[in-house]
Order: structure tokens, then C-alpha cells, then sequence
């Protein structure tokens, strides 16, 4: 075997372990992103929980609030199309089963954010997320009013509140 | 609460299996192996050896039923652990067959007889190993009904752990008395123990993990929890001092301790947890270098590897003059002297990688590993069910806190101490024993990010009639 050849193939291994390493990161990268390029398996709309809150007796009207936002969007992440109506209470967004908005989102905590109304105005208070509660590009760090146009994001999801 | 969630168009999405992925980075991992094999004949031989070829052929078919397996019993497992520790598999079995060669050369020149290369024994585990991983997936099918056995899985690793002091059976081999010898073959039962005591530790912290966690009292500002809740952790405490007394193995009596300690942070989320952990840890630690005459001189020569030279820090000193021969991008497979530093197939195997890989290619074999404890925690974080949250965090930290422990004992970050580095070591028993957890750690990812719809619902179920 000649020097140059074998250095040749000493160096060139080197590159080909860092290439399996990085073709690895790569899948990784869109692993993460998968559930957003996902195709649905059904057309998003016409859903069992739709249908069901139609024929179901409506519940008490939600208090009318006036000039004030009626609904919290979700426009990005898993959740994409899900339309929170708002009321008078509290919204809370997290994974926790019990929470308003439940996430299926690993970035997010239990107990994420709350928006709670205040004087006609929905604020934004982080529950001690590990990720944090972010409001356009800037993590807030303590209760935030968050108006019509403004981004909410938690974890990979992101909100918008809506007339 | 008023508001309603009127559209969940949760679930609703195909989940891809990323099964492809997987086959395109085990076919990867194994040009990567094949290459390294081959260079290491190339540069010692001058020509691929006669059982090359077979050898790559029975690994390729090896990776191809570890494949199969995952492809038909877990289906939506993550896509890169495998082709990971298949890569770094193949990698040991390599620098295992470049050591065999650089035996047979010295055996010539001496005029002696060639001893018998040792990477045939370690194929042999390599498929024992993959065999049971697949076994595993066959047989657990789903990682809860272990929690079932959380005390079965407690009293069968005590036993492993402490079989090797068993008179008749048990054996010591250089200083350490870790090995059962049953004619011919000698086993560490302490790896399989290590899996058992994951079980036991994660069915364990998922039934107490509550009052371990709330019922706290207030010492200095952080709260602690009280006195007999943390009789657990002393029972821990005193049975890996046990084992570092009685069986001299430093290695798991760290993994072992630090393994329990982690799973209590994670089961509870409390950090005081690690503040006496790691108190316990100092004093244990302190005790055993004053009491203990091999754990002293293992720090001796960790402190100073230069002093002693020529007897007790030669493997360390070796070590490290193989790592700066090696430098940043190694001396090349086949073309460094890692032959010169003892146990370099087994315990140092590492330093032989860092000599003829140099930082550059062992930087890459670390990554490697990083990833494998990176996902076995993703998979602990999108695991539904606690007991398979703390069963994927176990078994990932238990491979992270080895590959530290070894590799920084090999480079002198910490003491040396005497544990396998995963998958890359010669030796059946850790070998089994790891593809055992990565077959668990399979199993758990494969529950935790399977889609909803996948599942059976009884919502979803249409009603049975039954006819009379």
C-alpha cells in the first residue's frame, strides 16, 4: 500500500464517520418536524367533536364581551385550524389533560400559560413553562397583555387571537 | 371553565413510520464498519484478509434481521438508535480484528504461534446480543406489563449483583470480583443486573415518586424530604458501597448510585434529590480512598500518571501517550501502535480509537452515543405513561453515565474506573446486556410515539352484538 493512498483513506474515513453523524442529525431535524408536513389522514374540519357540538343542546351563552377578541386561534404547530371561543374565564394552555387548550407538544410544560381577561383586556401569565411563553419574538416575564395581531407562541405552537 | 375546544383536529395526522430512514442509516453504519475493517487489513496486510468477507457478510445480515424486527414489532420506533449503535458495534468489532492482527504479527516475529483472533467470540455475542434484542421485542409487547414484575426485577439483580462473591462459582479476575466461571465460559451477571435494576428503579419511583416528592421539610431555605422517605436512597447508598467493598468494582458502584440518583430528580422533579446525592456521593467517596487500599491508587495514578511509570500508572500512561500520538486526526486504522497499551481491546479500547481516529473521529463516536442518550430521553419525555418515562430515562442515563465514566477514566478526566465502554469493548456479557436495553429502549419509543389513531379505542370501537 502506498503512503498516499492509505492516507488517503485514513482521512477519507474520517469523513465518512462524520458523514454517517451528520446524515443522522439530519433525520433527526425532520423528525421533529413531522407532524406539520404530515398529510392529514382525514379533511381537518368534519370532525366527530364538530359534529357532536352542533347536535349537542348549546351550552350557556359565553357573557358577551364587547369590541373584544371572540377567539383564540391556533395558526402554527400540531394544533394548526383549532379555534378556542372565548369567554369571560380563564384559558389555560398546556399538556396537562385538564388544560383549556390541550398540547401535544414536547417543548411544552404541564402547565404552560394562562390568559386571563382583564378590564377587557386578555393578559398573558407564564406558569413557570420550562420553554416560556413568548409574545411575538420576546419571552415575556411577567403578565403581558396580548392584543389582536400579536403571536403567542408556546412550545412549537403558536396563537392568535381572532374578532 | 367557558371555553370549548370546538375543532380537535388532534391525531388526525399520519405519523411516518420512518422506517426508511433507518434503512438508509443502517446501510450507512455499515459502509462506515466495512470501511474501517477494511482499511485496517489494508494498512496491516496490505490485502483484505481471508474472513473479511464473511465476517462483513454475517454482520450485514446481522443489521438486516435487527431490522426486520423493528420493521414488524415496533413499528413506529425511532429511526436513528439502532443504525447508532449498529455503527459503533461494527466500529468495535473492527478495532477488535486490527488488534487480533497486530497479535498474529508479534507472534511471528517472535516465532511463536498466532493466539486465536477474539473477534470471532465477540461476532458470536454480537449475534447473541441482536438475537435478543429482537427476543425482547417478541416477547415484551408492551414495556407496562414490566412494571408487573418491579420487585421480581429487585430481588433477581441483588442476586446477579452479588452472585460473583458465591464460593465455587464466583471469580476474580484482576482484582475485581465481578465473574461467574461455569466451565469454560465466564459471564459478568452484573450487566443483566444493571437492566433488572432499571426496571425495579423506574416500577419503584412510578408508585412512590408522590410522597417522595411533596411531603417535604425545610432545611436552610431548600426543602428536603423527611427522614423516612429518604430510606430508599440510603438503601442505594449501602448496597453500591457494598459492592465496591466487597466486589472491588468501583465502575458499577458509581453507575449504580448515580443511575438511582437521577431517576429520583426525574421522578420527582425536586432538586434536593441531587444535593444528597451528591452529599452521600462525597462521603462515600472519601471513605472509600481512606479506607480502601485500590481505591487510593487508583487516584494516586490518576493524579499522577508519570510518577510511577514503568508498574502501577503504565495502562494510563500508555493511554495517554496513544491519545497525543494520535493527535487530531490519528494515525489511521492499522497504522498506530495501540497494541502497546494493555487490555487495549477491552477496557482501553477507547485509547485505541483516539490513537488512530485522533479527537477528529472520536469526537464522531461520542456524538454517536450522544444521540443514542438523546432520543432514549426524547423517548422518555413523549412517553404517556410515567413507568416507561423513568424505564427510557434509566436506561439512556445508565448508557450515558458509562460511556462518561470510562472515557473519562481513560483520558484521565476522572479516575479510572472499571466498567465497558458500551457496544465497543471485547466482552459477551455488556455487549448482551446493552443490545437487551436498546431493545427495551425500542420498545418504549415505539409505544410513545405511536399515533393515537394506531391505538384502540373503545370510543372508537363499534359496539359488539352478540347473537344468541
Amino acid at each position: 500500500m502506498s503512503e498516499l493512498l492509505l492516507t488517503l483513506l485514513r482521512l477519507g474515513f474520517l469523513a465518512l464517520i462524520w458523514l454517517l453523524v451528520i446524515v443522522t442529525i439530519l433525520v433527526l431535524r425532520r423528525d421533529l418536524r413531522a407532524p406539520r408536513d404530515a398529510r392529514p389522514l382525514v379533511a381537518a374540519p368534519a370532525l366527530r367533536g364538530g359534529a357532536k357540538a352542533a347536535r349537542a343542546p348549546k351550552p350557556e351563552k359565553p357573557p358577551k364581551v364587547k369590541h373584544g377578541p371572540r377567539q383564540l386561534v391556533v395558526i402554527e404547530g400540531p394544533l394548526t385550524g383549532t379555534v378556542i371561543p372565548l369567554g369571560t374565564g380563564d384559558v389555560t394552555i398546556g399538556r396537562a389533560p385538564h388544560s383549556t387548550l390541550v398540547l401535544d407538544d414536547d417543548y411544552a410544560s404541564n402547565a404552560h400559560s394562562r390568559l386571563t381577561l382583564t378590564n377587557g383586556t386578555w393578559v398573558v401569565t407564564d406558569l413557570g413553562s420550562t420553554n416560556g411563553t413568548w409574545i411575538d419574538r420576546t419571552r415575556i416575564t411577567g403578565p403581558t397583555p396580548l392584543t389582536a395581531g400579536h403571536t403567542l407562541k408556546v412550545g412549537r405552537t403558536v396563537l392568535e387571537l381572532r374578532k | 371553565m367557558s371555553a370549548v375546544v370546538t375543532t380537535p383536529s388532534v391525531s388526525r395526522y399520519r405519523q411516518p413510520t420512518r422506517r426508511g430512514a433507518e434503512v438508509g442509516l443502517l446501510l450507512l453504519a455499515f459502509v462506515v464498519g466495512a470501511a474501517a475493517y477494511v482499511q485496517v487489513d489494508l494498512a496491516i496486510l496490505g490485502h483484505l484478509a481471508s474472513d473479511t468477507v464473511p465476517v462483513l457478510l454475517a454482520i450485514a445480515a446481522l443489521l438486516l434481521l435487527a431490522h426486520v424486527a423493528v420493521r414488524f414489532l415496533a413499528t413506529y420506533a425511532d429511526p436513528v438508535i439502532v443504525p447508532a449503535v449498529a455503527a459503533l458495534n461494527i466500529l468495535g468489532l473492527a478495532m477488535i480484528h486490527r488488534l487480533d492482527l497486530a497479535e498474529a504479527q508479534r507472534a511471528a516475529r517472535n516465532g511463536g504461534v498466532a493466539p486465536s483472533p477474539d473477534v470471532y467470540t465477540q461476532l458470536t455475542w454480537t449475534a447473541l446480543g441482536i438475537v435478543l434484542f429482537v427476543a425482547v421485542l417478541v416477547v415484551v409487547k408492551d414495556h407496562r406489563s414490566l412494571q408487573r414484575y418491579t420487585y421480581t426485577a429487585m430481588f433477581a439483580g441483588l442476586v446477579l449483583l452479588l452472585l460473583p462473591l458465591a464460593p465455587g462459582i464466583g471469580a476474580e479476575i484482576n482484582g475485581a470480583r465481578l465473574w461467574l466461571r461455569l466451565g469454560g465460559l465466564s459471564f459478568q451477571p452484573g450487566e443483566i443486573a444493571k437492566i433488572l435494576l432499571t426496571i425495579f428503579f423506574a416500577g419503584y419511583l412510578t408508585v412512590t415518586r408522590d410522597s417522595l416528592a411533596l411531603v417535604r421539610t425545610k432545611i436552610m431555605g431548600i426543602e428536603f424530604p423527611r427522614g423516612r422517605d429518604m430510606g430508599p436512597l440510603f438503601v442505594a447508598w449501602f448496597i453500591s458501597l457494598g459492592v465496591l467493598v466487597f466486589e472491588r468494582d468501583l465502575g458499577t458502584s458509581l453507575l449504580f448510585f448515580g443511575l438511582f440518583v437521577s431517576l429520583l430528580y426525574i421522578a420527582t422533579q425536586r432538586r434536593s434529590w441531587l444535593v444528597l446525592g451528591a452529599v452521600l456521593f462525597i462521603t462515600g467517596a472519601v471513605f472509600a480512598y481512606l479506607a480502601f487500599g485500590h481505591v487510593r491508587l487508583r487516584v494516586d495514578v490518576w493524579l499522577h500518571p508519570f510518577a510511577d511509570e514503568a508498574d502501577s500508572s503504565y495502562q494510563i500512561a500508555q493511554s495517554l501517550y496513544g491519545f497525543a500520538s494520535g493527535g487530531m486526526f490519528g494515525s489511521g486504522l492499522g497504522q498506530g501502535y495501540p497494541q502497546l497499551v494493555p487490555y487495549a481491546k477491552s477496557d482501553f479500547i477507547v485509547a485505541a480509537f483516539g490513537e488512530e481516529l485522533g479527537l477528529i473521529g472520536l469526537m464522531a463516536m461520542l456524538v454517536l452515543y450522544g444521540i443514542v442518550v438523546e432520543r432514549g430521553l426524547r423517548t422518555a419525555i413523549a412517553c404517556r405513561d410515567v413507568f416507561g418515562t423513568l424505564l427510557a430515562a434509566g436506561l439512556s442515563i445508565s448508557l450515558g453515565l458509562q460511556v462518561f465514566v470510562v472515557v473519562g477514566g481513560v483520558s484521565r478526566l476522572i479516575p479510572l474506573t472499571g466498567l465497558t465502554t458500551p457496544f465497543l469493548a471485547q466482552g459477551g456479557s455488556s455487549l448482551v446486556a446493552n443490545w437487551i436495553a436498546i431493545g427495551l429502549l425500542i420498545r418504549v419509543s415505539d409505544a410513545a410515539r405511536r399515533p393515537d389513531a394506531e391505538r384502540v379505542s373503545l370510543e372508537d370501537a363499534p359496539t359488539q352484538v352478540v347473537s344468541l
